[in-house]
């Protein structure tokens, strides 16, 4: 009997082995191979697991249509767990496997790591979700694009906004001392030393949960600021909102997402108006991410999960940019991702030469008559 | 000088809150030497009470003044029935306990009063209407110092007055000096210790209540979590000034204040709570009663 159980076991593995060489021979035929690398299992496959199920929606729709170049789409799903020693992994097998773009990763750590490994093999690597700044901005990564603005997008816009629109030639910089917005701060403190048509004239940090913030709207008062780039939360920015104008400074004021609550502006009410606040771009209404989401909720009887839209798009962009390149070929693939525009559930984009997408990110909104109103 | 000036009143303000929660702290260590952690949620309660009196009050459609009159008042007697109440239930069961035994009844009262709040109320902040009105003469100054700021001021000098008067002229004041020299002494010559613990912690919620009222007016804004910022802060304040001191109380809330208003102004306001705390160290190292505190038995 035991016998037996041994002899079955060994079939069964040489079975399972041979239907995998099956699927590779099947795989080496003409197809265009997309790997969706990221957290599929683990603590944070709730990040992963919808960029999958965005991939599959897309190539379906794709194949079914034809394919590309008259060529089937095959995904190659690997997972990383989030984690940078597993990524490399990762990118090895799907290297192995012979893929020729990959949506991914998920984490800006993981994706680090991995890109080294695509960069060696020229492989494009298009990330729907890791928002670390240097991975586009160091310049090491030619091969990486992504369809997510990167942390310091909102800093950017705030500076922009503050220095084209506002023409501040005075600005103040302040922050929660909280990761979030003393992250922001420096990202705008960075950016505005660089600029000659401004000076930072304060650049502080106020404590959480202070009583009252009077010692510093006075020395925002004295520094004769034309603008205040807040990076925080809403209840200290209400607070400083409220004291400032109380102390019949109109000084514009300039904050980021987490002031871009509606809580703000019950709590501020009319000290609230014209304050400005950066946010994600609105898409609810773009009719593409609308047929996105519906076709998630057919597919797997579920509303889309966390950069969804990001990975919808990333597939479409990539797999647009193949059909208009006429090939996998590496530098025409990234010629065309830099030139050519691609309707997607995000809005219509390409990618800049850093590779961050052009189109995708953060709007100034501002409020009037008590509501966030998007400022065009 | 108008910076100056503006740190100078900012701080005042401040300190002047800080203040009226410090004598609830010291005034209750005064006789019973326990530290009352509950006491920044009895602020919280006062403010969240005066919230829902204007609410209801405003849409009767009364005149600001008197809705913040009436609200103050509610929010007074309120918070001196909670204090009174939580004595009542978490402090003089343990009355011969352990200080200790009595100290962590202190701190599982503030989370039970806290929790309470976060689920009677909610975790938002809730807007808190400003009832003072901007006054006309005042607008020369607004840069410098608002309407509500001066209202605060005003009413801590008028309640420091009133208390001044109770403990200096009147019996029960008479009472809780004798108790908070010698209980045991108080008892054999008549003088009801209970009842004045229990008055002592009513008069302490009250200071508290106004102090309450008058700063989420100022700031505009409340929800649960406030009292316990301000009531470390409170705390601070009165072991600076010496616990058990009701004058050290006020004085030790005035240089809190003007210590954070200024080492915010004029150094940074990163270091602002570093900086409170080292001149809270400074002190203590060289007066370790605080500042008017006395060197007798009454030492924490």
């Amino acid at each position: 009997m035991k016998n037996y159980l041994g002899k079955a076991c060994i079939a069964v593995i040489v079975l399972v082995c041979s239907m995998f060489m099956v699927s590779g021979v099947g795989l080496a035929t003409d197809t265009i191979k997309l790997g969706v690398a990221g957290a599929h299992s683990g603590d944070l496959a709730s990040y992963g697991i919808p960029s999958v199920k965005a991939a599959e929606l897309v190539v379906k729709d794709i194949n079914a249509r034809g394919g590309i170049l008259g060529r089937q789409v095959v995904l190659l799903v690997e997972d990383d767990v989030c984690k940078p020693e597993v990524a490399t992994n990762t990118a090895t097998k799907l290297l192995s496997q012979g893929v020729d773009v990959v949506m991914g990763h998920i984490c800006s750590g993981a994706t680090k790591t991995a890109l080294g490994i695509y960069k060696a093999e020229n492989i494009i690597c298009m990330s729907p979700s890791a928002t670390n700044p240097p991975l586009t901005q160091s310049g090491d990564y030619p091969n990486f694009y992504r369809t997510i603005a990167s942390d310091d997008a909102q800093a950017r816009l705030e500076v922009d906004y503050a220095l084209n629109v506002l023409k501040a030639k005075k600005i103040a910089v302040l922050h929660d001392k909280g990761d979030y917005g003393k992250g922001l701060a420096e990202f705008a403190k960075g950016f505005l030393e660089k600029d000659p048509r401004s000076t930072v004239v304060l650049y502080e940090g106020v404590t959480p949960g202070a009583v009252d913030y009077s010692a510093v709207v006075q020395k925002i008062s004295r520094s004769e600021a034309d603008a205040v780039i807040f990076g925080g939360y809403h209840p200290e920015a209400s607070k400083i909102i409220m004291q400032m104008r109380k102390k019949r400074m109109d000084t514009a004021f300039i904050s980021d997402d987490g002031v871009k609550d509606d809580t703000f502006i019950k709590v501020a009410g009319k000290y609230a108006e014209g304050v400005y606040a950066t946010g994600p771009r609105d898409t609810s209404k773009n009719p593409l991410a609308i047929a996105a989401t519906e076709a998630h909720k057919k597919a797997y009887g579920s509303d889309p999960g966390a950069f969804f839209l990001n990975a919808y798009a990333a597939t479409q962009a990539l797999l647009n940019a193949i059909e208009k390149a006429g090939s996998t070929d590496y530098q025409k693939v990234s010629q065309a991702l830099k030139t050519e525009y691609v309707e997607t559930p995000l809005g219509r984009i390409k990618f800049d030469d850093r590779g961050d997408a052009i189109g995708i990110g953060f709007s100034i909104y501002q409020v009037r008559d008590g509501v966030y109103v998007e400022v065009k | 000088m108008d910076y100056f000036l503006g740190l100078f009143l900012g701080g005042l303000t401040r300190g002047s809150i800080y203040a009226l929660i410090a004598l609830g702290y010291t005034m209750v260590y005064g006789i019973i030497e326990l530290i009352n952690f509950a006491h920044g949620e009895i602020y919280m309660i006062g403010a969240f009470t005066a919230l829902i009196v204007i609410s209801v009050l405003t849409l009767m459609g009364m005149n600001t003044i008197a809705i913040l009159v009436i609200a103050g008042v509610i929010a007074v007697v309120y918070s001196s029935a909670y204090g009174y109440t939580l004595e009542k239930i978490a402090y003089k069961p343990l009355r011969a306990a352990p200080r200790l035994s009595a100290l962590i009844s202190a701190i599982g009262m503030s989370l039970f009063l806290q929790n309470y709040v976060l689920l009677a109320q909610t975790s938002d902040f809730l807007p808190f209407p400003n009832l003072v009105p901007d006054f006309e003469f005042m607008e020369p100054y607004a840069h410098i110092i608002g309407s509500a700021e001066i209202v605060i001021l005003i009413t801590t000098a008028i309640v420091m007055i009133l208390l001044t008067i109770l403990i200096k002229f009147t019996n029960i004041g008479k009472a809780m000096r004798a108790a908070s020299q010698d209980k045991t002494m108080a008892l054999l010559v008549g003088i009801n210790v209970n009842r004045v613990i229990s008055f002592t912690f009513v008069v302490g919620s009250a200071t508290a209540a106004i102090g309450g009222v008058l700063i989420a007016s100022h700031i505009g804004m409340i929800n649960f979590y406030i009292g316990f910022i301000a009531g470390i802060k409170a705390f601070v304040a009165a072991v600076l000034g010496g616990i058990g001191s009701i004058p050290g109380a006020v004085l030790g809330g005035f240089v809190l204040g003007w210590t954070e208003s200024f080492a915010t102004g004029y150094i940074s306001s990163d270091y602002e709570d570093v900086f409170a705390f080292l001149f809270l160290v400074l002190i203590l190292i060289f007066r370790p009663q605080g500042i008017l505190g006395r060197s007798d038995k009454h030492k924490a």
